[in-house]
């Protein structure tokens, strides 16, 4: 399934003022009430005044989506990526519009960019898979002399666009206290980050010293690594109970979609593989106070239908003595 | 990566067996199965990501080659997923995928495995001539080689990928699906524009059944070698009723070399080869055997002459006592007899002691002067050759 990135991860550092600010959430927030007209009025507002502005454009981009205007759409990320050509959203939502119109070598090309500007970005990667995935059928269906037409095209765009709907919102906003250092850090890093692969395989190594080490102290940190461990357990079980369990009562969804919506989906993408692999690297935890903490770490991820490797922040809440995640993204 | 390791192994199993055989002759370096070839090489480097390049561009320029579709299919799933092997295709027809592994194998085998360099196949013992190429088949390899003729030596000129008989081999009756073995000649040029699309760029029909064949009364017809419909590059290598199936372009070039009435196509289960002193030493005997033949006939002594001929001789409706009668006759009202034996050629039949011998034969006597196209079959009885079937060309 291809994902759209509905929010630009690294443009909130560019943080025009706070009356503009406003011009741009007004936007966000008509685009999710479906009021496509008026958002679309508003960002052209702002970008007015503003007409440089990344996100401002980017969200202008996802308006066009919705309204079904992919060639215009396209038009606009495809400026993104010429002008910031360091950013990996816009290449990724390029290639989904690609995808939606069959022109799998054009996905495919800006997916590849995607990741090449930012080798860490899971939702390019997850999308890369199925664009390779839908590359090889068109292969295999040339070499067997099969129908190319065949169902599962027509199931995968109609996802896309549900999953635009729902991906829309501002899923991140809950994190807001420090945008501007984590998007310096997002963006800065493309060029020195070590590609996923090699960071997966450094890995075994590296886990057990400090696991080893947590038992023996027994502070509080290592009761929140050690609480992520077994949530990435349940995970790799398949066990979705016991994942799902680990989520607080008023764990914020990432797309501020409903508990139970989010459960479902959880559970049919859990299911989905044959097999799945989760390990946690390099965990980092910083106690708020003796039931808050936040830890970041290095997730690698591996099924049957994808590998990828991501850096994750979750925010953990202590509870009857046990630790629930409030809060979950990827990036630190 | 599994995938990659899955897709070596597959060349590496290709590749131990070819350490027993020679350097090959140069080879072609343009055309699909060249660019097909580069494409394993990048494999067998673990070059992935350059095979993905060049098999898109051997696809650019034979967008119906569709092997080379599911090469490009798995090196994109490698990407995705370890392979669990080649054409990993999910809920794919398993006929047509086992087809195109069987020619992936076969194509693989020739690049990995080239003829020997030192060998040829035993079967052309010797060419007239005017024969400037000869045809021989090999259908477990799925190759036809095209042998040179350099001063009645063969030499390796080409070889091409090719489709056989869906049933298999040695052809016996009218719709068996087989492909016939034995000796052949190539007797028409059927140019595009008189085919359906079926046959591609054209056909060149043999003479099965030859001689031998009807003697064994085996029957069926209309066994060509032709090339290939327009919605594909080439076809699997069981796949035809009988005829020996190329690729358009091979047709193209092979079709330069035949001459019709004079080409031989040899067509074998698997090519038995020789070393060329091997193979002299072979023509010599047969070549001695075939000139005291001659010279007996001279001497008019007709026993001696009759002891070239097998007992299981036979010519129409002929058998060896109605022959030897026959001879008798003739040679008694005979008081000279000359005969000139000229543009020999002689082409064993594949897994047989037999050989089929052709010549102009010029034939004078004090009553008769007469000159001919022959054909003889010559077959060895206990280390001694002797004439199984003769009659005109």
């Amino acid at each position: 399934m291809i994902r759209l990135t509905a929010t630009l991860l690294g443009l909130l550092l560019c943080s025009p003022s706070w009356a503009q600010t406003d011009d741009l959430q007004e936007a966000t927030r008509l685009l999710r009430q479906g009021q496509t007209a008026q958002a679309l009025d508003k960002v052209n507002q702002f970008l007015a005044a503003k007409p440089r502005d990344a996100q401002g454009r980017f969200l202008r981009g996802l308006i066009l989506v919705e309204q079904n205007k992919p060639s215009e759409a396209i038009a606009v990320f495809t400026r993104l990526t010429e002008d910031y050509p360091e950013l990996p959203e816009p290449y990724n939502n390029l290639a989904v519009l690609y995808a939606s119109q069959g022109q799998y070598d054009k996905a495919k090309t800006a997916l590849e960019m995607s990741i090449r500007t930012h080798p860490s970005y899971a939702t390019a990667y997850e999308n890369l898979g199925d664009v390779y995935a839908k590359l090889a059928t068109q292969a295999y269906d040339k070499a067997l002399q099969l129908d190319s037409n065949n169902p599962t095209a027509q199931s995968k765009l109609s996802l896309i666009r549900d999953l635009f709907t729902g991906s829309v919102r501002p899923g991140r906003a809950g994190v807001k206290p420090e945008p501007a250092r984590v998007a310096v850090a997002e963006t800065a890093r493309p060029a020195a980050v070590v590609p996923a692969p090699k960071a997966a395989e450094a890995k075994p190594a590296e886990t057990k010293a400090p696991a080893a080490a947590e038992a023996a102290k027994s502070d509080p940190s290592d009761e929140v690594v050690r609480a992520v461990r077994a949530w990435a357990a349940a995970w790799a079980k398949k066990d979705v109970n016991t994942y799902l369990a680990f989520y607080a009562k008023d764990f914020k969804t990432p797309n501020g979609e409903p508990r139970a919506e989010w459960e479902t989906s959880r559970r049919q993408r859990i299911n989905a593989p044959k097999k799945i692999e989760v390990t946690v690297d390099s965990p980092k935890v910083a106690m708020a106070d003796a039931n808050g903490a936040r830890i970041t770490f290095r997730q690698g991820y591996r099924s049957d239908a994808l590998k990828a490797n991501s850096s994750k922040t979750m925010v953990l809440v202590k509870r009857d003595g046990k630790w629930l995640i409030q809060q979950e993204r990827v990036g630190n | 990566m599994q995938s990659v390791k899955y897709l070596h192994k597959l060349f590496l199993t290709a590749t131990v067996s070819s350490a027993i055989f020679l350097a090959a002759p140069a080879r072609s370096d343009s055309g699909p199965e060249a660019m097909l070839n580069q494409v394993f090489e990048s494999i067998n480097q673990n070059r992935l990501d350059t095979a993905l390049t060049q098999v898109e561009a051997l696809l650019r320029s034979n967008p119906n080659f569709r092997l080379a579709h599911l090469i490009k299919g798995d090196l994109l799933i490698a990407r995705v997923r370890p392979l669990r092997g080649l054409g990993d295709a999910p809920n794919a027809p398993r006929e047509r995928l086992d087809d195109l592994r069987a020619e992936a194998m076969a194509r693989l085998k020739a690049y990995r495995q080239p003829p020997p360099a030192d060998k040829v196949p035993r079967y052309i013992l010797e060419m007239q001539p005017q024969q400037r190429y000869a045809v021989v088949i090999d259908a477990q390899r799925a190759r036809l080689f095209l042998y040179q003729n350099v001063e009645g030596v063969p030499r390796l000129a080409a070889d091409y990928y090719i489709s056989a008989g869906k049933r298999g081999m040695e052809k016996i009756r009218e719709g068996d699906e087989k492909t016939p073995i034995g000796v052949y000649y190539v007797t028409a040029n059927l140019p595009r524009a008189k085919l359906s699309d079926f046959y591609g760029s054209g056909a060149f029909p043999i003479n099965y059944p030859n001689e031998w064949d009807k003697r064994l009364g085996r029957n069926g017809h209309g066994i060509w070698l032709h090339g290939t419909p327009s919605d594909t590059y080439s076809r699997p290598p069981r796949a035809s009723n009988g005829c020996v199936v190329l690729s358009n372009s091979d047709l193209d070039a092979l079709a330069k070399t035949l001459q019709v009435g004079l080409t031989p196509v040899i067509i074998s289960e698997k090519i038995e080869w020789q070393s060329i002193e091997e193979l002299a030493a072979d023509r010599k005997a047969l070549r001695d055997s075939i000139e005291r033949w001659r010279a007996d006939w001279e001497s008019r002594d007709t026993s001696r002459y009759l002891q070239h001929y097998s007992k299981k001789f036979s010519a129409g409706n002929q058998d060896y006592a109605a022959w030897a009668k026959h001879k008798q006759t003739v040679n008694a009202g005979k008081e000279w007899i000359k005969v000139g034996v000229s543009g020999m050629s002689m082409f064993r039949s594949p897994g047989q002691d037999l050989v089929v011998v052709s010549f102009e034969q010029g034939y004078r006597s004090n009553n008769l002067e007469n000159s001919m196209k022959k054909r003889q079959y010559w077959i060895n009885e206990s280390g001694n050759w002797r004439i199984v079937y003769e009659g005109a060309a």
